[in-house]
């Protein structure tokens, strides 16, 4: 039983990433009819926002300490954070402990300017061509962005740790009455759960409880009446992808704790993700969120040793596997739309 | 009145003959006057290829072999401080390039992919005229060169493989190896472990799935059963998984007090991470605290997982904190070219390079079967790991092996990993007709000149 709540958790963890990029992939989808394969390197470019606010959090200056030497056996250059040095080492080194979190407040604006910039400079001269060729120029685009972050940090995974206070584990199973050290959970995964699931309820109540939000989902049931109505529909779809991107960013900065960043981050989750829109119906909101969660918690049973030993290599496939049952039983998914993709 | 001999049959005959021998790749056409693929003839120069990952999850350690081996080069032909070649027990190198010949290189992309790295080595040879090819950090890859050499003729000097396969039942005439093995990391692992952590443990093994991960788990494995550990599980993990979390959280509650990570690269540092993240360090289990041990290290893999590394033990082939003055030697040049200490993936491409250099100017030819026949059983000392031999029935160094620790209390950023122990060659050596290596049936082959 303790198993199956820990892969369950697991499950919750990998599915609330699925869920989030998801979410962004068919919000996109809906308004401007997109297939944006560059959506993983979103996610990328928001996991280097951590990478990026941490170093330059960490940046230092050198003093030359004589009693000690360097490898070659010259007097060691001993760094010292800026940050530590301005605001005392106290102060100094919470920033830098707390920099994942801290980088939401860069990632949000750097990611709407970033999903504007792609809207604006590429993908809308490619609102008329079909989809092979949206998801070619859009996969290509992907390609350029990892080999910038590549080219910039370097091939390896960076290590960006939580702040102290989140790292460790906690005994879930304490709270749920088991014995104790029976699920062992670590903290931030726990965070990050709580947090997708806040972005999730805010990315929902600005499209049910606000009149911008209001216009943007009639935009994505009829865009010609809205367009007849007075209303600059492509802005606010603009905006929608700026908000995408942003949610994307969001769910990469808070996962590099969780897996330590590099150039390829993005591609790891973005055929995954893709998989997730599809299951859960092209353009349908809530189907990609449930998709993500069902999927991921799927994808984490069938790690267990117990599936393995009866279908061996059911890990690698499972995801697939469900993808293929769901669209031979409903073709449009999960909780797809009537016509979206259909013509 | 004269007649043709010429009939329509024999000049289309004769003609499909010639476009055969044309469309044959260079490198299978024997070379006239020389005899072996790509002879450099009268040429005052001589190229040979790195065949590093550039690109890909291996990509640093590609970067880092590339480095030491351009820095070879530069030492080969006289410049900058000559660095190992003024310890290196043999004193055939002058600085003038090989046999006199300028020593010119070429670099490909592996993308540690065995097909891109085979069509990497194929067009070295082919249209750049490589003699030698050198480098990879994946014994896949390695696997799969070795093969391509071996057909196309020319030497292949291994980089970072650590797979028994390489110099086991994959041996070929053609490679050789000075890195370690899989078998190596056992033997100079389980007496450190044994006294470490006693004799009456259970371990946990998450393996990656390909030939390394295979070979480096069964030869853990044996040498932990062999002192009374037992086995809880070992489990296949996907390489480049990324979030090893579904195959980490089934340890918690499987009864094992030790999991091994037979994981490498970017896969090592998520599986470490991650397990650290599960409160396994922290953990106690049949009265034991929780260990992690990981069988291949590398500093670039150190100084990705951070502080997560820390008292976690391991093995490597060479660390640039050892003492002796070869090491000396290479970390200087190195360190004072680059600002930063080497790698052991680099440290084992210099190494080669200057080796194959070294038994070209013994054998006094680049002919392929002269060259390895003058690597075979040869001893050599000066080059950071003490007296050395290339064994000549399996074309594998044997050495001292380090078994390290993440430091505990680092003081700088390359002070990542600490060396524990420095295993003697004897206690890592083995038949060459080990049942882990291919047993009787693995074989050389004979040698391939290419012509």
């Amino acid at each position: 039983m303790d198993d199956i709540i820990l892969q369950t958790l697991n499950g919750l963890d990998k599915g609330s990433a699925y869920a989030l990029i998801a979410l962004g992939l068919t919000l996109i989808f809906g308004t401007l009819g997109v297939v944006n394969f560059a959506h993983g390197a979103l996610f990328m470019i928001g996991a280097f926002c951590s990478v990026t606010l941490q170093r330059i959090f960490s940046t230092s200056f050198e003093m030359v300490d004589e009693t000690q030497t360097d490898f070659l056996g010259n007097p060691l250059k001993v760094e010292t954070p800026y940050v530590e040095a301005w605001f005392g080492p106290e102060i100094g080194a919470a920033m830098i402990d707390w920099s994942v979190p801290l980088a939401i407040f860069l990632a949000i604006p750097v990611m709407i300017i970033v999903g504007f910039a792609m809207e604006r400079g590429l993908i809308k001269h490619f609102y008329k061509r079909p989809h092979a060729d949206q998801i070619l120029v859009t996969f290509g685009l992907a390609i350029v962005i990892g080999e910038i972050i590549k080219a910039n940090f370097g091939a390896n995974p960076i290590p960006t740790p939580a702040p102290s206070a989140f790292a460790g584990a906690m005994d879930f199973g304490v709270m749920l009455g088991f014995e104790p050290n029976a699920i062992i959970y670590p903290i931030w995964r726990f965070v990050y759960f709580l947090f997708s699931l806040a972005i999730i309820a805010a990315v929902f109540a600005f499209l049910q409880f606000t009149t911008f939000g209001m216009v943007v989902r009639a935009g994505m049931a009829d865009r010609e009446t809205v367009g007849l109505l007075g209303i600059d529909i492509d802005k606010r779809f603009t905006f929608m992808f700026g908000l995408a991107a942003a949610v994307a960013g969001l769910a990469g900065v808070m996962y590099t704790p969780i897996l330590s960043p590099n150039y390829n981050i993005g591609m790891d989750f973005l055929v995954l993700s893709f998989v997730v829109v599809v299951v859960g119906g092209m353009g349908s909101l809530p189907g990609a969120v449930l998709a993500g969660f069902v999927l991921g918690i799927l994808q984490s049973f069938a790690s267990m040793n117990e599936v393995k030993s009866l279908l061996p290599g059911i890990d690698q496939i499972i995801i697939y596997l469900v993808a293929i049952i769901i669209l031979l039983t409903r073709p449009r998914g999960l909780m797809g739309r009537k016509g979206v993709m259909e013509e | 009145m004269s007649k043709s001999n010429f009939s329509r049959r024999g000049v289309l005959k004769t003609g499909a003959i010639a476009g055969a021998g044309l469309a044959l790749p260079t490198y299978l056409r024997a070379d006239g006057h020389s005899g072996y693929t790509n002879a450099p003839g009268d040429s005052g120069t001589v190229t040979i290829g790195f065949n590093v990952p550039q690109t890909g999850p291996y990509a640093e350690e590609g970067l880092d072999e590339l480095r030491a081996q351009e820095l070879a080069v530069e030492h080969l032909n006289g410049e900058g401080d000559g660095g190992m070649l003024n310890t290196f027990s043999e004193k055939n190198l002058q600085g003038d390039g090989i046999l006199g010949k300028k020593v010119e290189f070429v670099t490909g992309d592996t993308q540690t992919k065995s097909d891109v790295a085979r069509a990497s080595a194929q067009s070295m040879i082919q249209k750049d005229g490589c003699i030698m090819i050198t480098g990879g950090s994946s014994s896949g890859v390695a696997v799969a060169v070795q093969g391509l050499c071996q057909e196309a003729g020319v030497i292949f000097m291994a980089g970072l493989t650590h797979s028994n396969d390489t110099t086991g039942k994959d041996r070929k005439a053609n490679g050789f190896r000075h890195f370690f093995n899989g078998f190596m990391s056992g033997a100079a692992l389980g007496p450190v472990l044994e006294g470490e952590y006693g004799n009456e443990r259970q371990a946990y093994h998450l393996t990656a799935d390909y030939n390394w991960g295979w070979t480096t788990q069964e030869s853990i494995q044996a040498v932990t059963e062999g002192m009374g550990w037992g086995t809880t599980e070992t489990v296949l993990t996907p390489v480049g998984a990324g979030d090893f979390s579904s195959y980490i959280a089934p340890v918690l509650n499987s009864g094992a007090d030790t999991l091994i990570l037979n994981h490498y690269g970017g896969d090592m540092v998520n599986s470490l991470t991650q397990a650290v993240q599960f409160g396994l360090k922290d953990k106690q289990v049949n009265g034991k605290d929780f260990k992690i041990i990981v069988p291949l290290y590398s500093e670039l893999m150190a100084a990705g997982a951070g502080a997560n590394i820390e008292g976690v033990i391991g093995s490597m082939n060479w660390n640039w904190q050892l003492q002796d003055e070869g090491t000396k030697a290479f970390v200087k040049s190195f360190g004072e070219k680059y600002g930063f200490p080497p790698s052991g993936a680099a440290h084992t491409c210099y190494v080669q390079t200057l080796l194959y250099a070294d038994a070209v100017t013994r054998a006094g030819t680049f002919n392929p079967c002269g060259v390895a026949e003058a690597l075979e059983d040869f001893e050599f000392d000066g080059m950071g790991n003490g007296p050395t031999l290339y064994r000549g029935s399996d074309h594998q160094c044997f050495k001292d092996v380090l078994v390290m620790k993440g430091t505990e209390n680092p003081t700088n950023q390359f002070d990542t990993l600490e060396i524990v122990d420095q295993t003697p060659r004897a206690q890592v050596e083995y038949p060459a007709d080990h049942p882990m290596f291919g047993g009787a049936e693995a074989t050389l082959g004979t040698c391939n000149p290419g012509a």
